[in-house]
């Protein structure tokens, strides 16, 4: 784990990046994450980051399959906005745990 | 005079019925046990069919030998369960009452919901192996398989026996090699996981062994859809991969019986308390096995250990005392590896599956995250475990918790 100051605001991050503390997170903080990953939020992003963090926050386990039937946006969208690993990176960006599939 | 009624008489709902009825009075408690279908299947024997291993017969056997006397048997489809009202509607207008319910109707496969898979190549040139149906279509089709592209692929999370898909590429590769067809064959594991299993430790080991067996494994790869003309598998950010034949693991999703009662999630499975195995929705309602959406592997073996935990529960609800078992959601998986050799998984909700031996620390006989043939006699014997020891509730010598004893803390 490593603490460090994003955006004014000092993280506690795990080895893969992912914030430790979703009350951690801010907007600023989210631009700031996505930017180490070479991506650029806007609204669109941002809807689906409020989602994640109330599912988060409500305590269901997510799933791209759950973001895509939540009328947010569809699984191929979600895709567009998360190329290469959609749950992965919006998860980080949202400040809340790496999604673990649970075999 | 009290009722328990149980929904699904497969692998969870039979245990559960046995060991009810062994414990509970007579004169007191009534159990019910409700399935449409009539035929219990072995199911981990399916992925030995393909192979001519195992056939039909291997698999089956009436469900109503393993349902207790004293318990009755009712044949039906469930309409919808009435949690507010302790109603269970059947599908002939029959009305079922309940103290408690048990719902153990499990998972199937939906390949309907995946466009272009049950299309005109289904049970062609694409076959699943977790029905009876699939994995017979498929043995007869690659008995005169010419060979070409052979992709397994896993369509989402979760899924029943997340080793199975690893298991049936390893026989796979055993089984064209046997044949002197090795060379014509090229086997693909596609997956949606980062890696050819979820948990590290044992991803390195799978890996490998995939790797030894020249088996190319694709992760991250989310299916979308079937292109049956041109024959490829495209993802939804429009990655292609060729198939000459394609053998796939469906998206599975609870039973539609869950959907219609208002209880399931977005795929049918029952928001279940993962300790105690209460529903979140009915105190009165229990959930096991495949059925729940309690984050751990869909298998048999969840089941059972479930079981010994949901019993203690149940016991203590009944006699309204709070409920003191905690399930740690431990699995133990034998996995197939081909050449008479088999590996062994043992793990839970927050020890991932690390090498050691099993069940006797330092002794074994059977060895965690190691190919043995010990191993595979482990996978042979338990057959008979299964249909003599497991379904009718008996004790068996595996905690239902998981024990550090045996294993070794290792990391990547």
């Amino acid at each position: 784990m490593t603490q460090i100051t994003i955006a004014g605001q000092s993280v506690d991050l795990t080895d893969e990046g992912y914030l430790t503390d979703a009350s951690q997170w801010n907007k600023e903080v989210a631009v700031e994450l996505a930017k180490t990953e070479g991506f650029e939020l806007g609204d669109d992003h941002f809807k689906v980051l409020d989602f994640l963090r109330d599912a988060h926050a409500k305590g269901e386990t997510l799933t791209i399959r759950k973001v895509g039937k939540s009328g947010i946006v569809d699984i191929k969208g979600l895709y567009k906005l998360f190329p290469g690993g959609p749950l992965k990176f919006s998860s980080k960006f949202a400040g809340i745990p790496k999604p673990t599939s649970c075999v | 005079m009290k009722d328990i009624l149980i929904l699904g008489a497969g692998t969870a709902g039979t245990m559960m019925a046995n060991k009810l009825r062994n414990t509970l009075e007579y004169d007191e408690w009534r159990i019910t046990i409700v399935d449409q279908y009539k035929t219990h299947y072995y199911q981990p024997g399916f992925l030995f069919i393909p192979f001519g291993i195992y056939n039909k017969q291997d698999v089956i056997k009436p469900k109503s030998n393993f349902i207790p006397p004293g318990v009755k048997l009712i044949y039906s489809e469930i309409d919808k369960i009435e949690g507010e009202n302790n109603k269970v509607y059947l599908q002939e207008g029959r009305v079922l009452n309940y103290d408690f319910l048990i719902i153990a109707t499990g998972t199937q496969t939906c390949p309907e919901e995946t466009p272009g898979l049950k299309d005109k190549l289904w049970y062609k040139d694409i076959f699943d192996f977790y029905t009876i149906e699939g994995s017979i279509a498929l043995q007869k089709h690659l008995k005169d398989w010419k060979g070409g592209k052979l992709v397994m692929c896993i369509s989402e999370l979760p899924y029943k026996c997340p080793v199975a898909p690893i298991e049936f590429v390893c026989l796979a590769e055993a089984y064209f090699a046997k044949k002197g067809m090795r060379d014509k064959v090229d086997i693909t594991y596609v997956t949606p996981m980062p890696g050819a299993f979820t948990k590290p430790v044992a991803t390195k080991m799978l890996s490998e062994l995939l790797t030894e067996k020249n088996i190319k494994v694709i992760p991250d790869f989310y299916l979308e859809k079937i292109d049956n003309d041109n024959k490829k598998l495209i993802s939804y950010d429009e990655l292609e991969i060729d198939f000459d034949l394609l053998t796939i693991v469906p998206v599975n999703m609870g039973s539609e019986m869950i959907e219609r009662s208002g209880m399931g999630d977005d795929l049918n499975f029952v928001p279940t308390n993962k300790h105690t195995l209460q529903s979140d929705q009915f105190e009165n309602i229990f959930v096991i096995g495949d059925a729940a959406n309690i984050p751990t592997s869909k298998a048999g073996s969840v089941a059972h250990f479930a079981s010994e935990i949901l019993f203690d529960n149940l016991m203590s609800a009944i006699e309204g005392r709070p409920l003191l078992a905690k399930f740690d959601g431990h699995a133990n998986c034998y996995i197939e590896t081909g050449y008479g050799k088999g590996a062994l998984i043992d793990f839970n909700y927050d020890t991932e599956p690390l090498p050691g031996t099993f069940p006797l620390p330092g002794i074994g006989p059977f060895g965690l995250l190691k190919n043995t043939k010990i191993n595979h006699y482990g996978k042979v014997i338990f057959r008979w475990i299964y249909w003599h020891i497991l379904l009718k509730g008996k004790e068996m010598p595996i905690e239902a918790d998981m024990t550090m004893a045996g294993k070794k803390r290792v990391t990547v």
